[in-house]
């Protein structure tokens, strides 16, 4: 490239433009791949992109022949204070119809803050047939001083749930998020 | 390789007596308004060195949450922000920047140029980081905190963060306006300022490993760019590049990302891999092994980069023969690299080695790259992937890669320049010890990862099962033993800095076989050097 006693052939200036433009052009590269992969996406029939299908609205039956126990349980990590326990301990319940439990808590911490619940089903393999249609663990829960009350999950145990299971355990931790308690002042 | 001139020698001597205006200005102006590639490249290392301490303190407060299980120090939104916060300073602020300093001071005086090609671009490229990182740094104080959805940023989580969000994308703009500007400059300086006769076959390796790195980053850098760009306008301006109810997909980010991502870590690496094809020679008294193979295999492991990406996210699910050619190709990445561990260990093989700390530093990462490398083929395999994937294995494998690979790396060229910096020897005891310290903190830190990983301890969590508990302590302890360990390299380098002690030659390391121009200059380096260019038999 550059022999000696003579000026390289290509000025400092233009090559460095040059280098930009293929920055540039890395730039829009990377808006390309937007394209590119929805490309290989139908291509290969992979991806999670709406691809036009409608939404289609499903009677739940219920199972009147199955009962399956749902059991309520709470904890409280050691970041927060709170007094946080299911109205009732268990349910009886049967697969595919929607039923409501109510969890009460209460600020314990002496000054206004934000809850947050964090739901676990167990046993594994019920956690993807146990539907929970409306939660309060869905959304930061703001807690005045003091403050107590109850708050509903509804569910659905829908009918799919493997046959050798008759107990089912949704648990609640509840978390303190004074961060979010900032935002929300 | 290059061989300078007795007259470029003497040239530089006279320089410094008769050259009146060859002295540094003086004053903050002298920093403020840099052109000079020496005071860019201190100023860029004091600035990585400052986000080493900065990113290292966020990791100390990582490493304290979890001495024991259960929730003691820290809530764990905060402690989110640490581990994120951890990445994106040691990954931007740390290791990129000290690799653009160590450039900024080594590479025109191994190729024989006065200054960087673009003095005045590099002024501005070093002083948008500051900036940047005041940024970053600023969300800690904001309602909602620091950024915590992890440095990759995927959405939807990253798109949830309060108002660190916009902060957090301007500032990595920032870092990538940067880090262009930087590689740009590298590649011009490479390109049109080398010596007469210094044909790029006989570049020190640093060079060309940095030549590689910059085309790198001025391919990748603005993607990431592209990609924090959509992120804002989901999170601001309505567009769904990434939400699936309005046509977007998240996987999409992910591939996105990591089409920068993978280039990125070898980014972090390759200039390692120079400083240590150099200092292996010097401390065996031997002339490298495979030169050109060496230059070939850096080519190709950055040519394999860029078509490996989705092995970070096999777990997202994709089609058999999409996983079985990422994996291949992963497996690819093996033979390069063992090409270049198989030519330091040749190089060594009958050497005359002697163990100063720069060659002790090399060593290390001879070895415990290596063993980061090993635990990479085996993440590498789909099936295993699987079962690793977001655990502490990962963890490991990748702090083996960047703390005793990048960061050693980084460690053993300031060790190998610092004299030809300072114009003094620093104390050969304390680094040393300063090494030995690092070497086992560092083992006793991320070794017993590897074992929480395999028995499925997972990543980014502030809390852990019991049965985690001893090696976590120990991971602990060796982290808190390496965090201090480093106030010792600022010691030593800080000593250095100020003088005395023993005055450093200008070959400093008194072997036959170094031949890079830098060995050409006195010690310290003057102010302005090759300013009428060497000649190179």
């Amino acid at each position: 490239m550059n022999t000696p006693g003579e000026p390289p052939k290509v000025t400092n200036r233009s090559l460095a433009g040059r280098l930009f433009l293929f920055a540039a052009g890395s730039f829009a590269f990377g808006f390309a791949l937007v394209p590119l992969y929805d490309v290989l996406c139908s291509v290969w029939e992979v991806g999670n992109r709406w691809t036009g299908e409608k939404a289609v609205a499903v009677v739940e039956h219920p199972q009147a022949d199955r009962l399956v126990t749902v059991e309520f349980m709470t904890s409280v990590p050691n970041n927060g204070r709170w007094e946080f326990r299911p109205l009732v301990a268990a349910l009886q319940v049967h697969p595919g119809q929607l039923y409501s439990a109510q969890f009460h808590a209460q600020n314990l911490s002496g000054h206004d803050t934000v809850g947050q619940a964090v739901p676990s089903v167990a046993p594994s393999v019920a956690a993807q047939h146990f539907r929970k249609t409306e939660c309060f663990c869905f959304t930061p829960q703001p807690f005045r001083k003091d403050e107590g009350r109850d708050m509903p999950v509804r569910f659905i145990v829908d009918r799919d749930l493997p046959a050798d299971v008759d107990r089912v355990t949704l648990s609640y931790a509840m978390f303190e998020q004074p961060a979010l308690a900032a935002v929300r002042q | 390789m290059a061989h300078a001139d007795t007259h470029a020698h003497a040239h530089a001597h006279a320089d410094d007596g008769h050259d009146a205006h060859g002295h540094a200005p003086s004053g903050i102006g002298r920093w403020l308004f840099a052109t000079n590639h020496k005071d860019i490249g201190t100023m860029y290392l004091v600035f990585a060195l400052t986000m080493f301490f900065i990113g290292g303190a966020m990791a100390m407060v990582i490493r304290l949450e979890l001495f024991q299980p259960g929730l003691q120090f820290v809530d764990p939104g905060f402690f989110n922000s640490m581990t994120t916060m951890h990445a994106l300073v040691m990954i931007f602020g740390g290791v990129m920047p000290a690799w653009v300093g160590l450039a900024n001071w080594m590479i025109p005086l191994q190729v024989g140029a006065p200054d960087m090609a673009l003095p005045r671009m590099n002024n501005y490229s070093f002083w948008i980081l500051p900036f940047a990182f005041t940024l970053l740094l600023s969300s800690l104080f904001l309602p909602g905190g620091a950024p915590a959805g992890g440095w990759t940023l995927y959405p939807p989580l990253s798109l949830q963060a309060g108002d660190s969000f916009g902060l957090t994308i301007f500032a990595i703009h920032m870092m990538g306006a940067s880090s262009i500007m930087g590689a740009i400059n590298v590649i011009v300086t490479i390109l049109n300022m080398r010596a007469p006769g210094m044909t790029l076959l006989k570049m020190p390796l640093f060079c060309w490993t940095w030549l590689i790195t910059a085309y790198l980053l001025i391919a990748v850098m603005p993607v990431l760019a592209g990609a924090v760009t959509m992120l804002l306008t989901d999170h601001y301006f309505g567009t769904a590049f990434f939400n699936p109810a309005g046509g977007g997909d998240p996987v999409m980010f992910q591939h996105i990302f990591w089409f920068f991502g993978h280039p990125e870590v070898y980014i972090l690496i390759l200039p390692a891999f120079g400083i240590v094809s150099e200092i292996i020679p010097t401390f065996s008294r031997k002339p490298l092994f495979g030169y050109e193979s060496m230059v070939y295999a850096t080519g190709s492991i950055a040519f394999l980069s860029f078509i490996v990406w989705a092995h970070h996210m096999f777990t997202v699910g994709m089609p058999l023969a999409g996983q079985l050619f990422f994996m291949l190709s992963t497996m690819l990445i093996a033979i390069p690299t063992g090409v270049k561990v198989f030519n330091w260990t040749t190089t060594l093989w009958r050497g005359s080695i002697s163990f100063e700390p720069p060659m002790l530093f090399a060593l290390a990462f001879l070895f415990l790259f290596t063993i980061g490398g090993f635990s990479g083929l085996m993440l590498a395999i789909v099936p295993a992937d699987f079962q690793y994937h977001d655990t502490y294995f990962v963890v490991a494998h990748f702090h083996y890669v960047l703390v005793p690979g990048a960061v050693f790396g980084i460690m053993a060229g300031v060790y190998y320049w610092l004299p030809k910096w300072t114009g003094y020897m620093y104390n050969m005891k304390l680094a040393n010890w300063h090494f030995w310290l690092s070497t086992i903190s560092v083992n006793v830190l991320f070794f017993p990862m590897h074992f929480l990983g395999l028995a499925g301890m997972p990543r980014r969590i502030p809390d852990y099962n019991v049965q985690f508990a001893d090696w976590n302590m120990v991971a602990s302890l060796g982290g808190f033993a390496f965090g201090l360990s480093q106030i010792m390299f600022v010691w030593i380098v800080v000593k250095s800095v100020r003088g005395g002690g023993v005055k450093a030659s200008a070959r400093v390391w008194d072997d036959t076989v170094s031949e890079g121009l830098e060995w050409t200059v006195p010690s310290p380096a003057p102010h302005h050097t090759f300013d009428t260019p060497p000649v190179i038999k």
